[in-house]
């Protein structure tokens, strides 16, 4: 291996058969840059799902009223329920010890939030303080509603970032504004984000209590959302919270008059149930490109072993004169596995390299909320490269290995 | 220097044996030159691949240079051929990527000697061929005659103890054939045995000694007075 005169040989075949050379690398060159590709890409799928997921905490419980699909107790179905504030500290108090946040939602459809002479559109949504961890806000400014606000009934807003700059536009100072909702002036307190993007930034957070009352809302809610302390092992808490929905459904139903077999009056949606669904996903999705990628290998290694096989023809005479000359069994194997791998080493980094810039460049310029920032695993890459230079030896090894056992006579018969 | 008793060689292909040697004895001291002669198919060419050890005998004994040859394994085989051999073919079998003087230089590569003594014996044997101004050409910028001599140079670089030819004016015109068959003669002149396979009857005239072979039996063998090739060039 460190034989410099073989080097020597070896770059002198290599510079004089540029094209064989060139070929030859171009083949494993090109495999690798498409198994980077698809792996930055698997990985981009992976980050956009899990962002899509992230948008609310992650073993966050929904509850919401619906209608009524059973005669129950004398009562028409088809009736719609509403849920009231006794629902919700019934059941915080009930479940007290068991919950980590817990919050009720109060929601005005389509408010208009206004600045001066700009206005949009938005959800605007009364809540309890816990509800910043029940939708995973983090705050970029100032603070999210707290229990004064709650309890004081105070006129203050906490504005996702996207309303922020839909209507303060350039301003960077907006705590302590005066923004109109509806007609009725509030002051904004704090500026949240949220992994969810824009979709979750477009909303208004007010105390519930001041809602309720500015919007005549009386003592009506529409949400109720709950989290369980975190546990370590995801199929306890998976089991936990659908208990945790068990007890809290049929207590709701009863308050509600509602058959215990009614689907459609009280809704329930549990983020560890979809969590699981996304985990299965994702797993499924990593084994494809998994096998995309071995697959990739596996004819990066064929397409090797091809043009050994070529190459070791092509050389059928040249081998025979060496031999003729001298050459031993051993110094023909080592010089076509040697140029072969010394070929696929360099052109397989040379692939790697290129594909990790390219995704490195048009990575962060892919906007869609299913691939998000496409990335490789450096370890991932480079331990593939190290297996196709294997896997490139071993194919080269037998074209080799014949190359040895080719009689002279036979190489260097005239035709 | 070779010594050869109740050789035997027969090809199978399919089912048929080809029996194409059948029974050779023959020995050739040192510094002779030596001419085969036959008609084509007559088994020169398997004559001199199995004093090259490019072949093996089915039969027989085989000693060079006092070494008996048999059974060797490809390693051997490669490092004798290296040490005692040089061949020199009809078709040149030069590399067609390497200078000349890399095609020289490269039995050297095989003896393990050094880039620059490498170099610089190769450059001597173009030089003796008269081929050191084309030292940097590639084979193919080169006409048959050079081309040639070029092997010639090859075959002497290892400093072998015996030069295999086989048919090595074959593919050239009388002009140059002579030409390669002067410096065949001077190179015989310093001392070096060399053996010839030829069917051309004036380039036999050219060795000292000539060995006819037919239906894979030696059927002649006499000297001959040496005729100059640098008296036809
Ligand atoms: N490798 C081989 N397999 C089968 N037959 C062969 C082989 N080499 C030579 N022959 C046959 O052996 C005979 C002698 O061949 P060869 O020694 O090349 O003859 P010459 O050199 O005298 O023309 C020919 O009939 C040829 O076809
Ligand atoms: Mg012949």
């Amino acid at each position: 291996m460190f034989d410099l005169d073989r080097w020597e040989e070896i770059f002198d075949t290599i510079r004089k058969n540029k094209l064989r050379t060139f070929l030859t690398g171009l083949s494993v060159a090109s495999g690798i840059f498409i198994m980077v590709i698809l792996l930055g890409f698997g990985q981009g799928m992976q980050n956009g799902i899990q962002k899509q997921f992230q948008r609310d905490a992650a073993n966050r419980i929904s509850i919401w009223p619906g209608v009524t699909a059973i005669e129950y107790k004398g009562l028409n179905p088809n009736r719609r329920i509403q849920f009231k504030n006794s629902d919700y500290t019934l059941a915080a108090q009930k479940y007290s010890d068991q919950l980590a946040y817990k919050s009720p939602l109060y929601r005005i459809w389509g408010g208009l939030v206004s600045y001066g002479k700009e206005s949009g559109n938005y959800r605007v949504e009364g809540v309890l303080p816990d509800y910043q961890f029940l939708e995973n806000a983090e705050m970029l400014d100032g603070r999210f509603i707290n229990h004064l606000d709650f309890q004081d009934k105070r006129k203050v807003a906490v504005i996702g970032n996207k309303v922020k700059t839909d209507i303060f536009k350039d301003k960077e100072e907006v705590l302590g504004e005066r923004i109109e909702i509806s007609g009725i002036n509030f002051i904004v307190v704090g500026v949240y984000t949220d992994p969810g993007g824009e979709r979750e930034e477009s909303r208004v957070f007010l105390p519930i209590s001041t809602t309720q009352q500015v919007f005549s809302g009386g003592n009506n809610i529409d949400n109720l959302s709950f989290t369980l302390p975190q546990e370590e092992n995801f199929e306890a808490a998976l089991a936990t919270s659908q208990s945790f929905i068990k007890n809290i459904e049929q207590q709701l139903k009863q308050k509600h008059t509602v058959a215990p077999e009614d689907e459609s009056a009280i809704n329930v949606s549990n983020s560890l149930e979809h969590a699981k669904q996304i985990y299965d996903l994702i797993f499924i999705i990593k084994t494809f490109f998994w096998w995309v990628g071995i697959a990739t290998i596996f004819a990066g290694v064929v397409g090797v072993s091809n043009i050994m096989l070529i190459i070791v023809k092509e050389r059928t005479k040249e081998i025979g004169i060496r031999k003729a000359l001298g050459a031993r069994p051993i110094s023909i194997i080592g010089m076509v596995l040697q140029e072969s791998i010394f070929v696929t080493a360099i052109a397989g980094f040379l692939g790697l390299i290129t594909s990790m810039l390219l995704l490195e460049l048009i990575g962060p310029y892919i906007q869609t909320d299913f691939i998000v920032n496409p990335t490789v695993n450096f370890n991932v890459a480079l331990s593939t490269v190290i297996v196709l230079i294997v896997a490139g030896g071993i194919a080269g090894f037998f074209p080799a290995r014949r190359a040895a056992r080719i009689k002279p006579i036979v190489a260097l018969r005239d035709e | 220097m070779i010594e050869i008793k109740n050789l035997h060689k027969s090809y199978r292909t399919g089912t048929n044996a080809l029996h194409v040697l059948k029974g050779i004895d023959f020995s050739v001291k040192e510094g002779e030159l030596v001419a085969i002669m036959g008609s084509s198919g007559s088994g020169k060419s398997t004559l001199l691949n199995i004093l090259g050890m490019l072949d093996e005998a089915d039969e027989g004994s085989y000693t060079l240079d006092d070494v008996p040859i048999k059974n060797l394994n490809e390693k051997i085989a490669a490092k004798y051929r290296n040490k005692f051999l040089g061949f020199i073919f009809q078709s040149f079998n030069l590399i067609n990527y390497k200078t000349a003087l890399d095609n020289v230089a490269l039995p050297l590569y095989y003896q393990g000697i050094g880039k620059k003594e490498r170099t610089e014996r190769a450059y001597a044997y173009l030089e003796k061929v008269g081929l050191a101004q084309w030292a940097t050409h590639l084979p193919n910028e080169l006409s048959g005659g050079q081309k040639q001599r070029v092997a010639i140079a090859r075959a002497l670089a290892s400093e072998p103890k015996v030069l295999l030819a086989d048919e090595p004016t074959g593919a050239l015109d009388t002009k140059t054939s002579y030409e390669v068959m002067n410096l065949i003669q001077e190179i015989n002149d310093e001392g070096k045995t060399i053996l010839i396979v030829t069917h051309e009857e004036d380039i036999a005239q050219m060795t000292k000694r000539i060995v006819h072979l037919k239906d894979g039996v030696i059927i002649d063998d006499k000297p001959v007075k040496q005729v100059r090739a640098l008296a036809h060039v």
